[in-house]
């Protein structure tokens, strides 16, 4: 049996998806722990990990749902938190961009962080796949992921107390993200990118719902630009 | 414990989905094929590295993380795995086995 292109392009993103998995099993379990201990009915938190899935922003909604915020607070912090896949969007576009607007949509649903880090370090790699070979892909690394989220979401749901949710698995979170990051600090650009982005969401901590998320994701994309582009005139000058 | 109404949760639920999806689509939905200047592509190319350590920096050296020695030993190791070997899964096994091997150890 042989496999089209997309479908191997899909195995391997499902393949390249797999230490993701460590982190989004707990952490997924864990939503849907404090979720129903916090109130919410399996439908409502079902509601939550199926039609959003985007983790930070659905423990955020719900950290201001037990503090009994404003229902329009909630909505715009979460939102907020979610704005960087804005970026995410416009970044993927150059490869996507070109598909049905059926799979853009559908792709658009599911543009949560990790298909969108494994995709882009895929896409920078080997930037002569097909279309559909990307687009495969793209499922590949973030279907399975989806469907563990809903799954554990589920079962966190479900089990409710019985689940551990001080297992430390808040640090998993960072250590995948650095584990993305890191690879990909090949060249002066993206260090300094990079170190920009970390100095000024530290120093923009008092701005209100992680906005200052934005502004220091912004500046760090300018900072990266200009050093590429200084770099290249000193490599043109050399 | 939540106070909110059902009325209220689904309205959240709802409108976080709507608007999630809204942002997801922007650029993927309604640019599609039509080419963008190189000067965007050049920001764009720069997405990961700018966004992510924004997102884990507070959670490590916020005002409201606890500054744990263990867990920033930890997070440094991961960087230096995943810079040294280029490899996403090397990095996240170093960084979590050692942060649950010697939180195992120290207790």
């Amino acid at each position: 049996m042989s496999l089209s292109p997309a479908a191997q392009q899909f195995l391997k993103g499902a393949k390249d998806g797999l230490p993701f998995h460590i982190v989004i099993w707990p952490f997924a379990a864990i939503f849907g722990a404090i979720a129903t201990q916090a109130g919410l009915n399996v439908v409502e938190v079902m509601g939550f990990s199926i039609l959003v899935i985007a983790g930070s922003a659905q423990l955020a909604a719900l950290q201001l749902m037990t503090e009994n915020a404003p229902t329009l607070i909630v909505l715009a912090t979460a939102l907020a938190v979610n704005l960087r896949m804005g970026m995410y969007s416009a970044s993927i576009t150059p490869h996507l961009g070109k598909s049905s607007l059926l799979t853009r949509a559908f792709a658009s649903y599911m543009l949560y962080d990790q298909p969108y880090a494994l995709s882009t370090i895929k896409f920078e790699k080997e930037p002569d796949l097909s279309l559909s070979e990307k687009t495969g892909y793209f499922f590949g690394s973030a279907i399975p992921i989806a469907i563990a989220w809903y799954a554990m979401t589920l079962a966190g749901a479900l089990l409710g107390e019985k689940i551990p949710t001080d297992i430390g698995v808040d640090f998993a979170v960072p250590v995948t993200f650095l584990a993305v990051v890191a690879p990909m600090l090949k060249t002066l650009a993206h260090v300094a990118s990079a170190l920009t982005s970390v100095v000024l969401v530290l120093i923009l901590g008092f701005m209100p719902y992680g906005t200052g998320l934005l502004v220091a994701a912004a500046a760090a994309l300018v900072v990266g630009a200009r050093v590429e582009i200084w770099m290249d005139k000193r490599k043109a000058a050399a | 414990m939540i106070e909110a109404s059902s009325t209220q949760i689904w309205i959240i639920i709802v409108g976080m989905a709507i608007g999630t999806f809204l942002i997801r689509f922007s650029f993927l939905g309604l640019v599609g094929d039509r080419p963008l200047p190189a000067w965007l592509l050049r920001l764009l190319r720069y997405t990961p590295v700018a966004v992510l350590p924004a997102v884990v920096a507070p959670m490590l050296l916020g005002a409201k993380a606890d500054m744990d020695p263990l867990r920033l030993f930890c997070a440094a190791a991961t960087i230096l795995v995943g810079v040294w070997t280029k490899n996403v899964l090397w990095a996240i096994i170093t960084g979590l086995g050692l942060f649950f091997g010697l939180g195992a150890v120290i207790g």
